[in-house]
């Protein structure tokens, strides 16, 4: 972990000391506040079906890998944050961004990571945007 | 169905408890409980099942099973296991359903008695199936464990097992299968990027045949006259084809770089492949990150056209007079579908059927068209001459819809 650029034992303890003071749990927390019901429930529904085409209903994986949070637990968010905004290169899975935005990326993956709720059906379609 | 069971409990003591004399009442009341509860239709007549189909209700694990002629649900089987994915085949007598879940599960539906015959779970993760000519085989191929397994038709026995595993020990997800004559299938292996034929003309010591093929395979068809069998490839700019009349030259590519050198578009939806797509002397062939549908003279294999459509198209299906191609899409525009003339190559209409359009099934001569809309809860039937709807049928989140015509093709 010693950077070249700080050679002092003094510089590494600050940097520990700043690694230690943004612990990895509240970039999902702080960075993503929940969409509003409509769209948490819009989002639910496209990640159970439509991800759910290559990783199954259930997550428990198909051409894409499982996302149960049992297949997750361990994984760094920020990486599974940034497939499913940009994509995993070589692989077919496609890059999300602009189907779901960057807090949304975070929203989900936090939910995927905490057990994934229930597909409440599609949004009627008197809401639907 | 709980109120059956408390309704069977009292029915039981009271015939306990009744003089003879009382039988003559209690069992015709016992009769007519137990049918009200029951999922068979009504009527009980003999009738053929050349007119039936089954539904795929994706989130609840049920099958609804359906009669084209009269276009109704006759009834709804439930305890199929995890359809999302699902596929079917048909028995040789169109009688029984073979429904391969996502889940693993091979089940036999009795299309006529409306219930599940048997079912067993074969595997961890499954996409798929087919059925050898002979009808006594049923092949399911699966991506956990990667593979392919033999099923007796009538028993659901385990008769065989052909593990998806080359030298280096790579285990790779089985797709794009499909039978052909001898009893043999062949499939691709989406990691390994091989093309096998396995043989189980003596089911129980099954010889395998081994071709290259291309990169990521991701579906395959076999012509409906049996002798092409074409891999998508996902990893590459082209296809893979094997004449399986002249096995001997191995596989080759066709429409090599049909993505000439762009950026591929993301695919939110790996297209399906059969042998819809062959109509007439073309076939009509999904591009891969690109919103084209690719036309190929099915003589020479050289592209002579492509159709510019609204997004990435995932069922390219011919009409089963081949006059036009109907197309749906991939998410997000998965509400929209676009048909295409066969004559003039364009566009001709452009349907909003409903949400989440995620098949399409054709009547075997192709006058209606059926199509599942996931999000809205219901198939709809369209006139393919008019293009007007003639018919809504509910069905939660309908996905695959498999008419008993297949049972009599090759590929399906």
């Amino acid at each position: 972990m010693k950077n070249p650029s700080f050679p002092s034992d003094v510089s590494s303890v600050l940097l520990l000391a700043a690694a230690l003071a943004v612990p990895a749990p509240l970039f999902a927390a702080e960075a993503a506040p929940a969409p509003d019901p409509l769209r948490a429930r819009e989002l639910v529904h496209i990640v159970r079906q439509d991800c759910g085409s290559c990783h199954g209903l259930t997550f428990a994986g198909g051409l894409g890998p499982a996302l149960t949070a049992d297949a997750l637990a361990g994984k760094p968010a920020e990486g599974l944050v940034a497939t499913i905004v940009s994509g995993r290169p070589g692989t077919p899975m496609p890059p999300f961004l602009g189907i779901v935005s960057e807090a949304e990326a975070v929203w989900i993956v936090d939910q995927l990571m905490r057990g994934f709720p229930a597909d409440g059906g599609a949004v009627p379609a008197a809401q639907a945007r | 169905m709980n109120p059956k069971k408390p309704a069977r409990r009292e029915s039981r003591a009271s015939t306990r408890l009744a003089p003879v004399a009382l039988w003559g009442l209690v069992l015709p009341a016992i009769v007519a409980l137990l049918s009200a509860c029951s999922t068979v239709p009504a009527q009980q007549a003999v009738r053929g099942t050349g007119d039936l189909g089954v539904i795929i209700e994706r989130a609840d694990g049920k099958v609804q099973v359906v009669e084209t002629t009269g276009r109704s649900v006759l009834a709804t089987v439930p305890g199929v296991g995890d359809l999302s994915h699902a596929s079917v085949v048909f028995s040789r007598d169109a009688r029984y359903a073979y429904v391969f879940g996502r889940d693993g599960g091979l089940t036999k539906v009795d299309l006529l008695l409306a219930r599940v015959d048997r079912r067993v779970v074969q595997a961890g993760n499954a996409i798929g199936g087919s059925i050898s000519h002979d009808g006594r085989i049923v092949v399911a191929q699966n991506y956990a464990p990667g593979g392919i397994k033999a099923f007796d038709a009538d028993t659901l026995e385990l008769l065989a097992e052909v593990p998806a595993v080359t030298e280096d020990g790579t285990r790779s997800k089985v797709v794009g299968l499909a039978d052909l004559s001898g009893n043999r299938f062949i499939y691709s292996l989406f990691e390994a990027g091989e093309i096998w034929i396995t043989d189980f003309s003596d089911p129980r010591n099954p010889r395998t045949q081994r071709f290259a093929g291309g990169k990521q395979p991701y579906d395959a068809l076999v012509t409906p006259d049996g002798r092409y069998y074409i891999a998508g490839l996902f990893g590459e700019d082209g296809l893979a084809m094997i004449d399986l009349w002249n096995l001997e030259q191995g596989s080759r590519k066709i429409l090599s770089g049909y993505g000439r050198g762009e950026t591929p578009l993301p695919v939110y939806k790996m297209p399906h492949l059969r042998g819809w797509s062959i109509a007439g002397d073309r076939a009509y062939l999904p591009a891969i990150g690109r919103h084209e549908v690719l036309v190929v003279d099915t003589d020479s294999w050289e592209e002579v056209g492509r159709v510019p459509v609204r997004s990435q198209p995932v069922f390219v299906m011919a009409r089963p007079d081949g006059r036009e191609i109907w197309v749906n899409f991939a998410f997000p525009e998965n509400g929209w579908v676009q048909v295409i003339d066969a004559v003039s190559g364009k566009v001709t209409d452009t349907l909003q059927p409903g949400r989440a359009i995620l098949h399409m099934e054709f009547l075997s001569k192709g006058q209606e068209v059926w199509l599942s809309a996931r999000d809205d809860n219901k198939v709809v039937i369209y006139d393919t001459a008019t293009k007007q709807p003639i018919k809504t049928l509910e069905s939660a989140s309908p996905s695959g819809i498999f008419f008993t015509s297949r049972a009599a093709r090759t590929g399906f």
